[in-house]
């Protein structure tokens, strides 16, 4: 524990290093009020809840958080420290989680810079707060699936830019299983369970029912497990690094 | 055999069909500065990034302090500082962040964390720049700051690849000597391509060619295998040197001889036959035939020869 905690605050500390975390929680939040208030008509829909506000929020993470995760391991690798993080006397698994953690705290700090829209909506209106913290939790666990993805894929390559895309183009795979149009064109010719298989693949699915308050272990562990498993490629994907240098 | 705190024992690792080492054994005795010699692309760094767990080899074992080495086992990564070639750090933090971040890895927290980290950063001169970034760092004081990092939680075993690479002749100098302080109760090994660090800094050096050993020694040992053993060099004037190179080619003993200007005067090399001692027959004949000779000196043998004759063949 103590080397993952070692990890996480060295990495914590390198997002603000530099004035490029700032712009990131700027933009984050302006991109954010953006979708909430414009394409989530917030005020036009006079309902006293956050619907505006998280329904969009899978399609933003699809940008956001690749780009939080994407110099995780690749910027490592391209500048040497790769080679002493992994002959510092830590155990792999703990920097490969120590780096995940805090991706994931810098998402969830920018998820909480969002409070001002909780204390508008109950100021405007009497909402229904276990909603919206099922709705927080939902977002966070979809995050924290976003950024698993990316720090594996950060892993595969010396650049970022490159461990962007890569990250995008995974998630949203997972992201649009759950869309109708794909499910149809699976559904003309697949049997129903496995159009079942891909529904249940798709974060959408999972993500909608915690937005709706309805917390059911099955969606919990979806994320956990969908998180272990990319976890577990980027110790993979890691160990094979290290020979290729 | 209980002072051995590196031992290496027929590393192998192969990149494909490329035999990047080629099984390669050597230990390191406490106390020792073993140099690693090899022409760029020999297989040094590889061999070290076993030597450190961070390659696995493809056959073979390394042990430090009796550990085996493995990407697993941070027991025996505890017991290495280690400086990668290139000693790449993290730009964006200060010497004395980067620090702490290695010392608490290595299980070193608060008070005693500051004291291992102010005495390495004391040892190689960092205190005036702990708190700047350190990629606004020259070359000289990031190197430093790697050196610091390898050092702070005391090792027995110290695997530095390249550590005076790209450093100035001061600098190179300042490693050198924080080297040589350091080795008193370790074992170092230091890979290098600048043979003169050989000389200043190592009880021993192995040269490496195409990932094989190709020599293993103390360096005058290495020395004296080399054509210029007991060589005899002789600065004289022009107009004797020619009768002098033709009279001294006749010698049995003397297995040829090198000539080079100089201004007025010639700088002959004469080698000495299966490095024989000739030195006192040619000083005679010298003075006998008065050729004026006005430097003479007998050349202990050079370890740039033997190195290029070790890994320059069959190329």
């Amino acid at each position: 524990m103590g080397a993952v905690k070692t990890i996480f605050r060295r990495e914590f500390s390198s997002y603000f290093a530099s004035p490029v975390a700032y712009v990131f929680l700027v933009i984050f939040l302006i991109m954010q009020g953006l979708f909430t208030f414009y394409l989530g008509s917030f005020y036009t829909r006079e309902q006293a809840d956050l619907v505006s506000f998280f329904t969009y929020q899978p399609w933003l993470y699809l940008f956001l958080m690749p780009s939080i995760a994407m110099r995780l391991w690749s910027e490592d690798r391209r500048s040497g420290t790769f080679e002493l993080l992994l002959t510092l006397p830590i155990p792999t698994r703990a920097i490969v989680i120590g780096k995940y953690l805090a991706a994931l705290a810098f998402a969830a700090l920018a998820l909480a810079l969002t409070f001002p829209i909780w204390i508008t909506v109950n100021w405007l209106g009497a909402p229904d707060n276990g909603v919206i913290v099922t709705g927080y939790l939902g977002s966070l666990l979809m995050a924290a699936a976003y950024l698993a993805i990316g720090a594996a894929m950060s892993a595969i390559t010396k650049n970022q830019v490159v461990a962007f895309i890569l990250a995008v183009t995974v998630c949203f795979l997972f992201l649009v299983a759950g869309l109708p149009m794909v499910l149809d064109t699976v559904g003309a010719w697949a049997p129903e369970t496995l159009v079942l298989a891909v529904a249940n693949l798709s974060f959408l699915s999972h993500f909608e029912s915690l937005q709706k308050g309805v917390v059911t272990l099955g969606d919990i562990v979806y994320f956990a497990a969908v998180i272990t498993f990319w976890l577990w490629v980027n110790r993979i994907v890691i160990e094979s690094k290290r020979e290729a240098g | 055999m209980a002072d051995i705190l590196l031992e290496a024992r027929n590393l192998s690792k192969h990149f494909g069909d490329l035999k990047a080492v080629d099984d390669i054994s050597l230990s390191v005795k406490k106390g020792e500065v073993l140099g690693f010699l090899g022409p760029n692309g020999a297989g040094k760094t590889t061999t070290m990034k076993m030597l450190t767990g961070f390659l696995a080899p493809t056959s073979g074992t390394a042990y430090i302090c009796g550990e085996q080495v493995t990407s697993e086992n941070e027991r025996a990564r505890a017991r290495i500082g280690y400086l990668p070639e290139g000693a790449p750090l993290f730009g964006e933090m200060s010497p004395r962040s980067f620090l702490m971040f290695i010392a608490e890895t290595h299980g070193i927290t608060g008070r005693e964390a500051e004291d291992v980290i102010e005495s390495a950063a004391s040892a190689v001169n960092l205190e005036k720049v702990m708190e700047q970034r350190i990629e606004t760092l020259s070359k000289g004081f990031k190197r430093r700051v790697g050196l610091a990092a390898a050092i702070l939680h005391a090792p027995d075993v110290l695997i530095l690849d390249e550590p005076t690479d790209g450093l100035d002749p001061n600098q190179k100098h300042e490693v050198r000597r924080l080297i040589e302080a350091m080795s008193v109760d370790r074992a170092i090994i230091i890979s290098t391509h600048i043979l003169e660090e050989v000389d200043a800094l190592c009880h021993r050096a192995v040269i490496i060619n195409r990932g094989m050993v190709v020599a293993d020694g103390k360096p005058s040992e290495l020395r004296a295998r080399s054509k210029y053993k007991n060589a005899v060099t002789m600065l004289l004037p022009l107009e004797n040197a020619e009768k002098a190179a033709a009279a001294l080619k006749g010698i049995k003993m003397v297995a040829g001889v090198e000539a080079a200007h100089e201004g007025e005067l010639m700088r002959l090399t004469i080698l000495a036959r299966g490095g024989g001692d000739i030195a006192d027959t040619i000083g005679d004949i010298a003075a006998v035939s008065n050729w004026q000779v006005s430097q003479y000196t007998v050349d202990p043998g050079r370890l740039d020869d033997v190195f290029r004759q070790l890994t320059e063949k069959d190329v």
